[in-house]
């Protein structure tokens, strides 16, 4: 059964999101979901360019009252 | 995943350019590049067991980071090992100056590398210098 976690990064700035991300993926399975916080605008352009780059998938990027939400899958 | 190699030659003690450094380095370890980091001159004492003064700032960004919740460097360093097995490797001619050892050092450290052998390992890939 895929798990959904979510990891809050608010606060921090580039590439501290991405980081905190990429430590929780290591302890994901593949098909789980991820959801990145962060106050950080860079960090919501860069995790998903991150994502495609390495091969899982960018479920969803939406913004509410200054906190990105990236929703990830581990895809391997 | 790319396989390209990013060799990265660290002498500062500012700030921001130990900032930027430590940032290419972990972006780059993570996203599947094979990272070299290479500390001399004034980047090396930070990386002594126990040296805690902050690096002091260049200019008014450096201040700025200060006081922002910016992702300590040294953090940044490990964090290249720990998740992008990156290697870093104190200059050995360095560490004669400060008279450190293997062990005075942080241990996510690798062991002491020449100048000769970091330049012909460097000899493929990009080279920063911070």
């Amino acid at each position: 059964m895929a798990e959904k976690k979510t990891i809050d990064a608010r606060g921090t700035y580039c590439p501290g999101p991405l980081m905190e991300l990429i430590a929780g993926m290591k302890m994901a399975s593949v098909g789980d979901e991820l959801e990145v916080l962060s106050t950080d605008e860079g960090s919501a352009k860069d995790i998903p360019e991150w994502i495609n780059k390495v091969g899982h998938q960018v479920v969803s990027t939406t913004e509410a009252n200054g906190t990105w939400h990236v929703v990830v899958r581990k895809m391997k | 995943m790319s396989s390209s190699k990013i060799n990265i030659m660290v002498v500062t003690g500012s700030r921001e350019r130990l900032q930027m450094a430590a940032m290419v380095a972990s972006v780059g370890a993570v996203s599947g590049s094979e990272v070299t980091v290479f500390l001399s001159m004034n980047a090396l004492p930070y990386f002594v067991k126990g040296h805690d003064a902050a690096a002091p700032a260049e200019g008014e960004f450096g201040r700025l980071m200060e006081k922002k919740n910016v992702p300590a460097f040294k953090e940044l360093f490990q964090k290249a090992v720990e998740l992008g097995d990156a290697k870093i490797y104190p200059c050995s001619m360095a560490m004669d100056v400060l008279a450190a050892k293997r062990e005075d050092l942080e241990p996510y450290l690798g062991e002491p590398l020449g100048l000769t052998k970091f330049l012909s390992d460097a000899t493929e890939g990009q080279i920063w210098s911070f």
